[in-house]
């Protein structure tokens, strides 16, 4: 039974999903083809790569159900590529929903596979990753390898998070893919709403709006807010340069340039993923890749 | 000598009339957008009951987060210092007082004269305050007033591990495609909600008695699990929203006798 949305209940805080091939890339049975599945608890992503390039891969909501959305999401990334299941060495599931992926060889945390995965999109200068997820955020230090040297988090609070995000892109109804691009039409920067948390955030926006200000204003005092949150943590572990930003809410210019704002310096520029493939989205994805060809081989010589 | 006391809550305004020491009457009135209108139909509403009026009153005391807009205040005490005042009067044996209100909750430690000692707060989070059981209330589809005796039909705990009311309301509706009945989880709403308050109160130390007040004091579902969650038994008085415009009454009192 499905029903069909009525015009006026447009979902705002829906993105778009998004699936990619190499199709100039030819993959061969001798190479070493690993996946890496990053079960968000908002979004799931794919990646498969072969002999440590990326070939392709998948972006999709995460539903209800862990296991369905790994499934799902890694058939994705696979359609069109002739692959089959048993053509892969290894496969790594990692984020939130990491236990529950069945076709993995191995789970890896999402802290590890976003500083390995940021490592080979921004390359070996990256220091410091900020990773914006569905339902938190962390960040992490790594080496020259993308191994981690330390890391913070901020757990179980929406504040700041992607998942906060929609909540008000669906209460100003503006597309969660310009939220971003909005909370900069403003002339001057408004003060930050002074709550935190989201549910109140939300109260105290609804108050602005009626006290007539624009979805704009409202729309900047709460990015602003969410990058002070965001820069504290980042403070909170120490900024090392080079600096970026992974996870979806790194495509949310608002946030990023506030956060440089604030921090003073300016994150590594992103990559234009739409030319070359490599989304920050999907940074978790390629690191737990790359784990899994590391495993493989580690296997192979024992 | 009459004293008054005025809780400017974020959802109600309270307020409470006392004749020497003594509870005479009570008022209440929404917040709404404007606090101060509202505390004065509260206390106009107490005073009708009381028969008495505004000049009869020889000291008004006003306490909650909208304390500064109280019309006709003499003074102010602290949302801990009232609850503390009204924690020991109710139960002269209480040593811990938690006070659960609509955007707020907090514990406070006093001594047996209802001085407070220490006390803890949990602000700026929608989780541990009863903003939260209406968000899943509203999630679940269910009255909020029914959310209560509902999670008392619960046979089992089905765990949430929500912290967070945004969260929260993905969890519900993951509980409600598998199919779990109402009644267990609106369980698991209080559960996670209690766990959230006892936490912090544990923070604080768990000095007997403890004494539960504001206005999620009513409802039987948090009672039940925030005494699961503490391991002891919790006493509410008859009143639980006023108790903070009686402690700030009772501190008029003290404030009138030293003029």
């Amino acid at each position: 039974m499905k029903e069909t949305p009525k015009k006026e209940d447009v979902e705002y805080w829906r993105w778009q999903e998004y699936h990619r091939v190499f199709s100039e890339k030819k993959w061969k049975n001798k190479d070493i083809i690993t996946a890496g599945v990053d079960v968000g608890s908002v979004g799931s992503k794919a990646t498969i790569m072969i002999d440590g390039e990326v070939y392709s891969w998948g972006v999709m909501r995460t539903g209800s159900n862990s296991p369905d959305s790994a499934k799902k999401v890694l058939d994705w990334a696979m359609e069109g590529t002739g692959l089959r299941l048993d053509d892969f060495k290894y496969i790594v599931g990692t984020g939130y929903g990491r236990v529950n992926v069945p076709m993995a060889n191995k789970a890896i945390t999402e802290i590890a596979c976003h500083a390995k995965g940021a490592n080979y999109i921004w390359g070996p200068s990256v220091r410091t990753v900020l990773d914006v997820g569905g339902q938190d955020i962390k960040a992490i230090h790594c080496d020259e390898t993308g191994r981690v040297t330390s890391f913070l988090m901020n757990d179980k609070c929406a504040a700041g998070t992607g998942r906060g995000m929609e909540v008000f892109a669906d209460l100003l109804k503006i597309p969660i893919e310009k939220i971003g691009e909005v909370s900069l039409k403003v002339e001057e920067e408004p003060p930050p709403v002074s709550c935190t948390c989201v549910a109140f955030a939300k109260t105290e926006a609804m108050g602005l709006l009626r006290k007539g200000w624009s979805k704009e204003k409202v729309l900047a005092a709460y990015t602003h807010a969410m990058a002070i949150r965001m820069g504290n943590l980042i403070k909170r572990v120490g900024l090392e340069r080079e600096f970026v930003i992974t996870g979806g809410q790194s495509k949310n210019i608002g946030i990023v340039t506030r956060i440089e704002k604030q921090l003073g310096v300016k994150c590594l520029p992103m990559p234009d993923w739409q030319e070359n493939g490599l989304d920050p989205m999907i940074a978790g994805a390629i690191g737990a890749a790359l784990f899994g060809k590391a495993l493989y081989e580690k296997a192979q010589k024992s | 000598m009459i004293t008054a006391g005025i809780d400017l809550g974020t959802q109600s305004v309270k307020a409470v009339i006392l004749k020497d020491g003594e509870v005479i009457s009570r008022g209440k009135a929404f917040s709404g957008f404007d606090p101060a209108k509202a505390a004065e139909q509260a206390v106009g509403e107490a005073l009708k009951r009381a028969m008495l009026s505004l000049s009869d009153v020889n000291h008004i005391t006003a306490t909650g987060s909208g304390m500064d807009m109280a019309p006709n205040s003499n003074s102010t005490i602290s949302m801990m210092g009232a609850d503390a005042k009204a924690g020991v009067y109710l139960f002269p044996h209480a040593r811990t007082i938690i006070d659960v209100g609509a955007e707020e909750a907090r514990a406070v430690k006093c001594d047996d004269n209802g001085i407070m000692v220490d006390f803890i707060v949990n602000e700026r989070c929608a989780a541990g305050a009863g903003a939260f059981i209406e968000a899943m209330a509203r999630a679940l589809e269910v009255k909020l007033e029914d959310m209560g005796p509902l999670s008392l039909k619960a046979e089992r705990a089905s765990p949430i591990n929500a912290t967070c009311v945004i969260f929260g309301e993905s969890d519900v509706v993951t509980l409600i495609h598998r199919q779990e009945s109402k009644p267990e989880i609106a369980r698991a709403i209080f559960d996670a909600m209690a766990d959230r308050v006892s936490s912090m109160v544990h923070r604080l130390g768990v000095n007997p008695d403890v004494v539960l007040v504001g206005g999620v004091a009513k409802d039987v579902g948090f009672v039940a699990s925030l005494k699961r969650k503490l391991g002891v038994d919790v006493l509410i008085p008859e009143y639980p929203e006023y108790a903070g415009a009686l402690g700030a009454a009772l501190v008029a009192v003290k404030r009138v006798k030293k003029v």
